[in-house]
């Protein structure tokens, strides 16, 4: 183990990067396309120029004119730029479990054997990748206990929207989808729990919690009716505290008919330790990027692993991928069905990478992903919450937390102005990457969770904690560095947020920029 | 001794390190934290899970053998498409796209991610120039979902429930689009011509109403015919006060047209085409794009990165515009949800169009469009074997083999045993068109590939 240093002299790559197109010069070229051959082109001759006026392109799209070797130095000056889990310390990203991505699983999905599979080929020609989708199904199976999984949701929320698609199809089929309307959720559950049902029609409830911090069973009681069609919730919840009564919500929703999900983004600490199946949900889904150790991809291409009991597999998304004892095979064979929520069968390389670091762990490793996540985390707490400044959501309540925690700034903002704002670009400046703060609303005030998962050695921790405390003791003796914060990263601290809300400034596109602010900026300097 | 112990992926599994923090924490064991689970809630016993591979090496033989089931598209001549295409991978899209750092960054803010921030950026930036708009999301899952969240923009945009869609439109995509305008959109098809494939004028007008909120259609379709009667079509739309949404497979955007020169008023597409393997059909992306104008960019439920200033002079920075609209930051409230979708292969797509420029973007298409060409005259002229819709073709058309006498599974059975895989079989999606097959050709294809499919067919049909 190694000696607790903080990198206090860290200067992250600052490149000043032009946008693309200010390297841009005319006749410059990045790449050559294949051209066709000479027979090609005398027997398809001017094709271009035989398409009417009106579709024919009649200038060249606007794109930057640049040298192979200046995209490449400009994507990598840009990837310099951005701090990547396997570079930094990312015990950060609380709820968002960033594991280490390991490298051999991109050795595996650059394979022409996965990478140039076409997915309307024959099955007979793609048996070995629907045998790795066939096999991880049984294992998400066993570590969820539930019966079917659809790999096709191309991330969390789309995972909870199929659930919710789901939702709709088993009550739309039960002839009572105008009757059940309602969906309850959390306030510490994901914001998709809320936003997806709502987006597939249904009104959101949403329960706050206990003064202990676990969801208000009582509010439930009086929000479940005739009208609930399911919860979709948490657990834990974001805050991480473990919710004990799971089972009795369950129950509870079950009373009246509804549904119950579980969202399962935060599953890290409960592989081989608790399921969904032993608290009676009825569906559940797993990060598949998160949890079983695919890279995030600065967000995405990511996998929601979706499960559901027998009796809600009908209304899976189609195609679902079964095993006849002989050959693997899709089967679109599924009249009650719901429909799709992505174009063909899902991220399938997350789930290649997803299988073949299940394989390398082992019920075993799994088990031991859960054990050291929450004991990181307990060692953590400990050192962050001895921190001057630093609090914790509900903190004393006498629960121990899993594997995160939402830490609050509240007291170090009152006591010295600086907020988790200034912390989260100032922490920065030591080499560990943005951390989460909450997603909204901040029902914990000035809030930071963190998250270190199995990945991170106890070094790493100290070395969290180290930067925590140095940022804290600036805070009380200097608050001005850190409010001016960052200043050793890429870019520095932004001085117009209002500009990024106001529809005559913001920018998303160079063209729109070059519109309301160089073109301004030309006519004025023209005038003066 | 557990396996685990020292696993090269859990540093703290060392049991004196475990030790050392479980005492600091004071506690004896992992049970201590994990009592706060009741006990009929805890799962028991050992999951059913293979033994582990722990070495490297003997994982990837373990992995690579499933994979040698597969029979891919480089070893074999693939003629498929329909959503995912065979296209020439750069090898710098490759290098960026295996870069650590944006391979495995996540959600942090512009002073940790000023690059993916930028990268992001910049790929709106010419997405929006081959588009010919000023707005751009960060990509969604894929084309799909862009369609399906273009028709609920529109729909909240003008306040009306009623979306219609060419009957030509892929099956997949249409399922997820029916599915995500649930319950108060209703997605109407509106027919294609069966000689031309081209959207029927007549259903549109019949179907069209002050109901209709939007009007999409695709170009090219996904029958591989190049929409001409685009003005039409946005006329009438605009006659009866709905929106235009036209879907584009952007590798076609260096000869055709942008569709906001043609009435659109919202763009949306697919981006595998721009540097991303197909892997199966994971390597979808799709993007969307409007005009910059509040009641537009207000309706994205996608973040949206955008471009300002610092403290520094001079420096570009950047953030999140108009965060308040989105689920991460009003819950239910939000437009539609937004979740993880496919950032890094926008990223790829932005480094695939500054790769290519202007000129690239030309001769992809003009290639493509007359390696098709070529094909179908050669093609054609076998027995028995019709291009289905005449007019203009992209990288995609549809062959009818009726007169073969022979089922497409039959011929693309005899193809597939020399090593050729013939175009995706139409017969159960669209049973109007017979024995037909879409066939996709791109700048993959050289004449040899074509010529071989040629003969091939001549000895089959």
């Amino acid at each position: 183990m190694g000696i607790v240093k903080i990198r206090s002299d860290f200067q992250q790559a600052r490149w000043n990067e032009p946008i693309i197109y200010e390297m841009s010069t005319p006749g410059v070229r990045g790449i050559i396309p294949p051209e066709p051959e000479t027979a090609i082109k005398a027997i398809a001759g001017d094709v271009v120029g035989k398409l009417p006026e009106i579709i024919r392109r009649k200038t060249a799209p606007y794109l930057p004119e640049v040298s192979q070797k200046h995209v490449l130095a400009h994507w990598l000056r840009l990837s310099q730029e951005t701090m990547g889990s396997n570079i930094g310390n990312d015990i950060s990203e609380g709820t968002c479990t960033m594991k280490y991505n390991p490298r051999v699983n991109e050795a595996l999905v650059a394979e022409p054997n996965f990478a140039e599979l076409h997915p309307f080929q024959d099955e007979d020609t793609v048996q070995g990748i629907l045998e790795i989708y066939y096999k991880f199904e049984q294992f998400i199976k066993e570590i969820s206990g539930l019966d079917k999984v659809t790999f096709q949701p191309g991330g969390g929320n789309h995972a909870v929207y199929t659930a919710a698609s789901v939702v709709r199809a088993y009550w739309e089929a039960k002839g009572e989808l105008d009757k059940r309307t309602e969906v309850i959720t959390t306030i510490f559950s994901h914001p998709c729990d809320a936003a997806t049902p709502a987006t597939a029609g249904f009104k959101i409830i949403t329960i706050y919690p206990d003064e202990k911090g676990i969801p208000d069973i009582e509010a439930l009681k009086a929000a479940v009716s005739e009208r609930t069609a399911a919860i979709f919730m948490t657990n834990p919840e974001d805050i991480g505290i473990y919710n004990p009564k799971v089972d009795e919500f369950v129950k509870i929703v079950h009373d009246v008919g509804g549904l119950c999900f579980y969202d399962q983004a935060n599953a890290n600490a409960f592989l081989g330790v608790a399921r969904a199946k032993e608290a009676g949900f009825d569906m559940c889904h797993f990060n598949v990027h998160k949890t079983f150790g695919a890279p995030h991809g600065c967000s995405g291409p990511a996998t929601g692993a979706f499960c559901c009991t027998e009796e809600l597999a009908k209304y899976l998304p189609v195609p679902t991928v079964e095993f006849d004892g002989n050959k693997y095979y899709l089967d679109y064979n599924r009249p009650e069905s719901f429909g799709k929520v992505r174009d063909f069968y899902g991220v399938a390389g997350v789930v290649l990478k997803a299988y073949a670091w299940t394989m390398n762990l082992g019920a075993e490793g799994l088990r031991a992903c859960a054990d050291i996540s929450v004991i990181n985390n307990n060692y953590m707490e400990k050192k962050v919450l001895a921190i001057p400044g630093i609090t914790s959501a509900f903190q004393g309540n006498g629960i121990t937390r899993q594997e995160q925690i939402r830490y609050s700034f509240e007291k170090l903002h009152a006591d010295t102005g600086v907020g988790t704002d200034d912390v989260n670009a100032r922490i920065v400046d030591y080499g560990i990457p943005s951390y989460w703060t909450s997603h909204h609303p901040w029902v914990i005030p000035e809030p930071m969770t963190l998250e270190p998962c199995e990945t991170y050695s106890k070094d790493d921790i100290d070395e969290y904690a180290a930067v925590l405390a140095q940022i804290s003791k600036e805070a009380y003796e200097n608050p001005e560095i850190v409010k001016t914060a960052p200043h050793r990263s890429s870019s520095h601290r932004r001085n117009d947020e209002a500009s990024l809300d106001d529809p005559e400034k913001w920018a998303v596109t160079w063209r729109a920029y070059v519109k309301k602010h160089l073109s301004k900026k030309k006519e004025m300097d023209s005038v003066s | 001794m557990s396996k685990i112990a020292g696993h090269p992926y859990i540093p703290n599994s060392v049991p004196e390190i475990k030790e050392q923090m479980l005492k600091e924490i004071g506690i004896d064991s992992v049970e201590d934290i994990f009592k706060e689970i009741p006990d009929h809630l805890r799962f028991k016993g050992q999951m059913n899970l293979p033994e582990p591979i722990l070495s490297e090496y003997a994982l990837r033989r373990h992995v690579e053998g499933i994979l040698a089931k597969n029979k891919n598209c480089k070893d074999n001549i693939s003629f498929l498409g329909g959503g995912t295409w065979q296209h020439y991978v750069p090898s710098v899209c490759d290098t960026i796209a295996s870069r650590d750092e944006f391979l495995t960054a996540y959600v942090g803010d512009a002073y940790s991610d000023h690059g993916k921030f930028q990268a992001l950026f910049e790929s709106a930036s010419m997405i929006g120039e081959l588009v010919d708009m000023d707005v751009v999301n960060t990509p969604t899952y894929d084309w799909a979902n862009a369609i399906a969240i273009s028709c609920r923009m529109a729909a909240r945009i003008n306040g009306r429930k009623e979306i219609l869609v060419p009957k030509s439109m892929s099956p997949g995509r249409l399922m997820v689009v029916n599915n995500y305008c649930k319950p108060e959109i209703r997605v109407i098809p509106v027919d294609y011509d069966v000689n031309t494939g081209l959207l029927n004028l007549a259903d549109l007008r019949r179907k069209i109403s002050s109901n209709t909120s939007a009007v999409y259609f695709e170009n090219p379709s996904f029958l591989g015919v190049i929409e001409t009667q685009v003005e039409e079509i946005s006329k009438i739309a605009k006659e009866n006060g709905a929106l235009v949404i036209v879907g584009v497979d952007p590798s076609s955007l260096g000869v055709l047209e942008a569709p906001a020169k043609y009435g659109a008023d919202i763009v949306c597409g697919e981006l595998q085409p721009f540097g991303m393997h197909m892997q199966w059909g994971g390597g979808l992306s799709g993007f969307i794009a409007t005009r910059d104008e509040k009641e537009f960019v207000a309706e994205y439920p996608s973040l949206l990165f955008g471009i300002t200033t610092t403290t520094k002079e001079g420096e570009y920075g950047f953030g999140e515009v108009f965060y308040e609209r989105t689920s991460y930051a009003s819950r239910e409230k939000g437009k539609d949800f937004i979740g993880t979708c496919t950032a890094l292969y926008g990223i790829v797509a932005g480094v695939y169009l500054a790769l290519m420029g202007p000129q690239g973007m030309q001769e992809l298409g003009e290639g493509i469009m007359q390696r098709v060409q070529y094909a179908i005259s050669k093609l054609s002229k076998i027995k028995g074997v019709k291009l289905a819709f005449d007019g203009y073709h992209f990288k995609e058309f549809v062959l009818n083999f009726d007169k073969t006498g022979k089922t497409v599974a039959e011929i693309n059975a005899g193809l597939k045993a020399l090593n050729i895989f013939g175009g995706k079989d139409l017969s159960k999606d669209f049973p109007e068109l017979g024995q037909s097959a879409l066939y996709c050709i791109t700048e993959v294809h050289t004449q040899e590939d074509i010529d071989k499919l040629v003969e091939a067919l001549e000895t089959f049909c």
